[in-house]
């Protein structure tokens, strides 16, 4: 554990959230992006949750993989195993969080389920083991990347609140209008292509 | 009209996944950068899509109602791995572009969609024409906006240049903020033109769990998880109360 390693952590975290961001350059996470973006505290429950699943599932993936899948030589069944975890994390997290923490239930439990089709968990799972991260670099990739879909989905949000009030011609009522937001908003985070 | 080519015009045409449905929005997005990705792309997910409808059309009187979710996620996460796979000896170019995309399309929802509300009740024949006909569908969408992004942002067609040489290439069209762009303008028409579409309400919906419809999802879902959750809690409150009066009684 040395300075160069904390700054390289640092470098990945920050590329996760604002470089690389999951919904504005890789598409990742576009049905809850546009989905659940018309109020920004179901915005950040929804983001929260993805954060607490992420982070837990790049460990656990990571993990496996390391743990499991390369010393077996297995490693060509990295996108079944990586579903099957996940799938089983949710329940499982949904379950334990039911039973220990009904105030955090209350909190995440509804966006639980939708959290295991959202292509981000498997997508980040998926770039940690090509991206030939360690362990701890997956975690922080992973609450990085969540992060940043936290970002941007509540900035979203923000942005739709105010759209409320405005008269916005009939055409583009709906998608048109959130997806014309979501390009003004890509092109904001193309600006910090040249951080990292 | 023979009912196998009826699946084929269904899935092009009358249902097509990405234009009428508006299903898998993510790869639809990040990989139509150029004509051919999206060709790419669009046939990698039909092979995939065919053998899955067929596969599950097969084994539907096998597999319980209960573990019908896990069952289905193996047969499409193994079909993907050997497709993945297949890419990576003869394709190796298709599948550099692709990246992690091809791994995804596990949980693309046009997949899961068309295996739950189609293959898990019809026969085999007409599933795997099912899954052919959407998948070229895709196929044709992807090319169609593939086509359109790569004119503008670069000036080619399949690699091929076809703008005159004093066109100057828009290349935000090829970048991030396009993809979003030419999805509004795409659906700002069909909404104007009131074209059929699931984004104008004209389409029928999708009967997925989350109605698989991402652009026009209200998060109803979420709000219908909500009150039951506030039912549970109500009830959970009246047992707790009742067993502490029984309590005192004792």
């Amino acid at each position: 554990m040395n300075s160069e390693y904390f700054v390289k952590l640092l470098i990945v975290l920050i590329s996760a959230a604002f470089v690389n961001n999951v919904i504005l350059s890789q598409f990742l996470g576009i049905c809850p992006f546009i989905g659940i973006s018309n109020k920004i505290k179901t915005a950040a429950g929804m983001g929260f949750a993805v954060i607490f699943v992420i982070t837990l599932s790049s460990a656990i993936a990571s993990l496996i993989y390391k743990g499991i899948l390369l010393p077996f030589e297995l490693d060509y069944l990295k996108t079944i195993v990586f579903i099957m975890v996940i799938a089983a994390l949710v329940q499982f997290i949904e379950m334990v969080i039911k039973k220990f923490s009904p105030g955090l239930y209350d909190a995440l439990g509804v966006y639980l389920p939708l959290i295991t089709t959202n292509c981000a968990v498997l997508g980040v799972a998926l770039i940690n083991v090509n991206e030939n991260f360690d362990v701890v670099t997956s975690i922080v990739n992973g609450f990085g990347t969540a992060v940043g879909f936290t970002i941007a989905i509540v900035l979203m949000a923000g942005i739709r609140e105010r759209m409320e009030y405005n008269e916005i011609s009939k055409s583009f009522k709906g998608s048109p209008i959130v997806l014309i937001t979501a390009t003004l908003m890509a092109m904001a985070f193309y600006g910090f292509a040249g951080l990292v | 009209m023979n009912k196998y080519v009826e699946r084929i015009y269904n899935g092009v045409i009358k249902e097509n996944p990405t234009f009428i449905m508006m299903l898998g929005m993510c790869p639809t997005l990040a990989v139509t950068t150029s004509a051919a990705n999206g060709i790419g792309m669009g046939l990698s997910t039909t092979v995939v899509l065919a053998l899955a409808n067929l596969l599950i059309s097969a084994l539907r009187k096998f597999i319980p109602d209960k573990v019908r979710m896990p069952s289905y996620i193996v047969v499409v996460a193994s079909l993907v791995t050997i497709v993945e796979h297949l890419l990576k000896a003869y394709l190796p170019e298709v599948n550099e572009a692709l990246g992690i995309y091809i791994p995804l399309i596990v949980v693309n929802c046009i997949i899961f969609g068309r295996v739950e509300s189609y293959a898990a009740k019809n026969t085999v024949g007409l599933s795997l024409f099912d899954g052919i006909g959407m998948g070229l569908g895709f196929t044709m969408a992807l090319f169609l906006i593939g086509s359109f992004r790569e004119i503008l942002g670069a000036g080619t067609l399949l690699g091929f240049g076809i703008m005159p040489e004093s066109f100057t290439p828009i290349s935000i069209f090829v970048q991030a903020p396009g993809a979003f762009l030419v999805l509004a303008m795409l659906t700002a028409l069909q909404n104007k033109l009131m074209l059929p579409s699931a984004t104008n309400g004209t389409a029928k919906k999708s009967t997925l769990a989350c109605s698989g419809d991402c652009l026009n999802c209200s998060g109803e879902n979420y709000d219908i998880n909500h009150t039951e959750l506030d039912k549970a809690k109500a009830i959970a409150e009246t047992v707790q109360k009742s067993s502490k009066k029984s309590k005192k009684e004792d």
